[in-house]
C-alpha cells in the first residue's frame, strides 16, 4: 500500500504487457477452429499435456498477473477518488477518450468475464456435460481425447452466451485501445513523435483481438441460423446440452 | 455585455461551501476575466456585501498565481491561456459562467476561489539542490549543452506552477508539474549529479501530498497554459525506473 504511485503504475504496465501478449497467443490458438476439428483438438491436447511444471507454472503466473493488475488498479482508483473529495460542478473533457476514462469499468467487467470464461470452458463447471465430449480426431496416438471443437460449437450455440462473449471482447478491445499505448508511457517509452503511432497501434491491436476472438461465436451463431456453412458439424456429443 | 455568474463561496477550509449567483451588467469585452471579477467585487462592495476572494498577481500570464475552473475548464476554455489572459470577448452577451476553485485534496480551499498550492512547494523542496561551483562566474561555454537539450529543458522550465494540470486531471494528479520540474534539471548537465535522488524524492513528496495517480488521459497537457508536453511525464517515469533500479541494486 505504501508503494509509490509510479511503482504501482509500473506494476500495471508490466502485468499489462504479459496479459496483452497472452490474449494474442490465446486468439491465435483459437483461430485454429477455422482450420478444423483436428487442428484445435490437437493443439488443446498438446497444451493440456504440457509437463506439469510448465502448465501449472504458466497458469499460476497468468493468475498472479491478473490479480496484481486488478488489485493495483483497485488501489490506484481508490487513491484517485480520495484525491478529489468534492467533484467539479461542471466536468469537461478536452482530450481523454472513452476508453481511457472507463478503464476501471471495462477492467472490472473483464475480470468478471475471466471468471465466467474459466468456469465455462476451462473448469467446465457451468455445463459439466462438456466433459463427456470425447473424440479420437486430433489425438496423437488414436486414444480418446477431449473434443474441444464440439465443446466450442456447443458453448456458442446459446445465443445469449455468444452475445455476452462478443460484448466482452468489445470491452477488451476498448481496454486495450488505451492500455497498450498507455503502458509505453508508464514505462517511459513514449514521446510526442511516437504518440500517434503507438495510439494507432493500440487501436489496431484492440480491434484485431476483437475480430479474432469474436469471429468464432459469430460463425457458430451464423451457422445455427443457416447463414453460413463453414464449420464442421457438431457431432452427436453436441446435443448434450441443447 | 451582461453575464450570469455562478461563483463558489466558501468561508474557510472547514466550511462546506456553496455557489452564489450574481448578475453583472456592463462588462467590456476587452476586459480580462479577472477584471470582470474585479468589476463584480466593486458591485458587491457597493451592495455592502463581501467581495469574492480569488488569486491573482502579475496578470501577464507568467506568474502562475491565477487559477479558477471556468465552466469546467482550468483557466477557461481557451488553449494555452491563463485566466488573467482570458478575455471576455471569448464569451457571449447573456452567457452563464460557472466559476469554481481548482479542486483537489492536496489544494485545500483557503477562501472562496483561493486554494493553497503549497503542496507544489513541498515537491520543489524535495527536489533539493544542484551541485555547482560557487565563487567566480564560470566561463560562458565551459559546460557544453546541446541546443536540443537546452530547448527541451527550457520547454519544461516554462511551467509556472499554476496547478491547472491537477485541476484538469480526472484524478487530480500532479505528474505534469512534477515531471516538468524534475525534467528541466534532469536534461541538463548541471542536474546530473543529484538526478536520481531528485526524482525519487520529488515523487515521494508528490505522493505524500495526496495527489492522485496518472492515467495518461492527457487532460493536464491540454489544460496547461504553457503547453507542457506529456513527454516529460514519460521521461519522469523513465528516470524514476532507472533511479529505483539503481537504488535497489546499490
Amino acid at each position: 500500500m505504501n508503494q509509490s504511485s509510479l511503482l504501482k503504475k509500473y506494476l500495471m504496465a508490466l502485468t499489462g504487457i504479459v496479459l496483452v501478449g497472452f490474449v494474442l497467443v490465446h486468439m491465435a490458438g483459437n483461430l485454429q477452429v477455422l482450420i478444423g476439428r483436428e487442428a484445435i483438438n490437437a493443439y488443446a491436447y498438446a497444451l493440456q499435456n504440457l509437463p506439469a511444471p510448465i502448465l501449472w507454472g504458466s497458469r499460476l503466473f497468468l493468475l498472479v498477473c491478473v490479480l496484481v493488475h486488478a488489485v493495483t488498479a483497485y488501489q490506484l482508483i481508490k487513491e484517485n477518488r480520495m484525491a478529489r473529495p468534492r467533484a467539479n460542478e461542471i466536468e469537461v473533457t478536452k482530450r481523454a477518450g472513452w476508453a481511457s476514462l472507463r478503464m476501471g469499468l471495462t477492467g472490472s467487467l473483464m475480470l468478471a468475464f475471466i471468471v465466467f470464461h474459466l468456469l465455462h470452458f476451462t473448469i467446465r463447471a457451468i455445463f459439466p456435460e462438456y466433459n463427456d465430449m470425447k473424440t479420437t480426431v486430433g489425438s496423437p496416438d488414436g486414444s480418446e481425447i477431449h473434443d474441444v471443437y464440439s465443446m466450442i460449437l456447443a458453448g456458442f450455440q446459446v445465443d445469449a452466451i455468444s452475445i455476452f462473449y462478443v460484448i466482452c471482447m468489445f470491452l477488451l478491445c476498448r481496454h486495450l485501445a488505451h492500455g497498450v499505448s498507455s503502458m509505453f508511457q508508464t514505462l517511459g517509452f513514449r514521446s510526442e513523435r511516437w504518440r500517434g503511432k503507438l495510439d494507432l497501434a493500440a487501436f489496431a491491436y484492440g480491434w484485431i483481438i476483437f475480430a479474432g476472438f469474436s469471429i468464432i461465436p459469430v460463425l457458430v451463431i451464423a451457422q445455427k441460423y443457416g447463414l453460413v456453412n463453414c464449420l464442421e458439424t457438431c457431432g452427436s456429443s453436441c446435443s448434450v446440452n441443447l | 455585455m451582461k453575464l450570469f455568474l455562478k461563483v463558489w463561496k466558501q468561508e474557510g477550509p472547514e466550511d462546506e461551501g456553496h455557489f452564489e449567483s450574481h448578475v453583472l451588467d456592463g462588462v467590456s469585452e476587452d476586459s480580462s476575466f479577472l477584471e470582470m471579477l474585479d468589476q463584480l467585487n466593486e458591485q458587491l462592495l457597493g451592495e455592502g456585501k463581501e467581495p469574492i476572494a480569488f488569486d491573482h498577481d502579475c496578470r501577464e500570464g507568467i506568474c502562475g498565481t491565477c487559477s479558477l475552473n471556468i465552466n469546467g475548464y482550468a483557466h477557461g476554455p481557451e488553449n494555452s491561456t491563463t485566466t488573467c489572459q482570458l478575455h471576455m470577448r471569448k464569451f457571449e452577451d447573456g452567457d452563464s459562467i460557472t466559476v469554481e476553485p481548482f479542486r483537489a485534496k492536496a489544494f485545500p480551499v483557503v477562501k472562496d476561489l483561493v486554494v493553497n498550492r503549497s503542496a507544489f512547494d513541498k515537491i520543489i523542496q524535495a527536489g533539493g539542490f544542484i551541485t555547482v561551483r560557487t565563487g567566480s562566474a564560470p566561463d560562458g561555454n565551459a559546460m557544453p549543452v546541446p541546443k536540443e537539450d537546452a530547448d527541451l529543458a527550457m520547454d519544461a522550465a516554462q511551467c509556472i506552477g499554476c496547478g491547472a494540470c491537477v485541476a484538469s486531471c480526472k484524478n487530480a494528479s500532479a505528474m505534469l508539474f512534477t515531471s516538468a520540474k524534475a525534467g528541466h534539471l534532469n536534461m541538463l548537465p548541471q542536474g546530473q549529479a543529484e538526478k536520481d535522488s531528485r526524482v525519487l524524492n520529488m515523487v515521494a513528496a508528490m505522493d505524500e501530498a495526496g495527489f492522485g495517480n496518472c492515467r495518461n488521459y492527457g487532460e493536464c497537457s491540454a489544460a496547461c497554459p504553457k503547453d507542457i508536453s506529456l513527454d516529460y511525464i514519460a521521461k519522469l517515469n523513465r528516470d524514476y525506473g532507472k533511479a529505483k533500479i539503481k537504488k535497489v541494486f546499490s
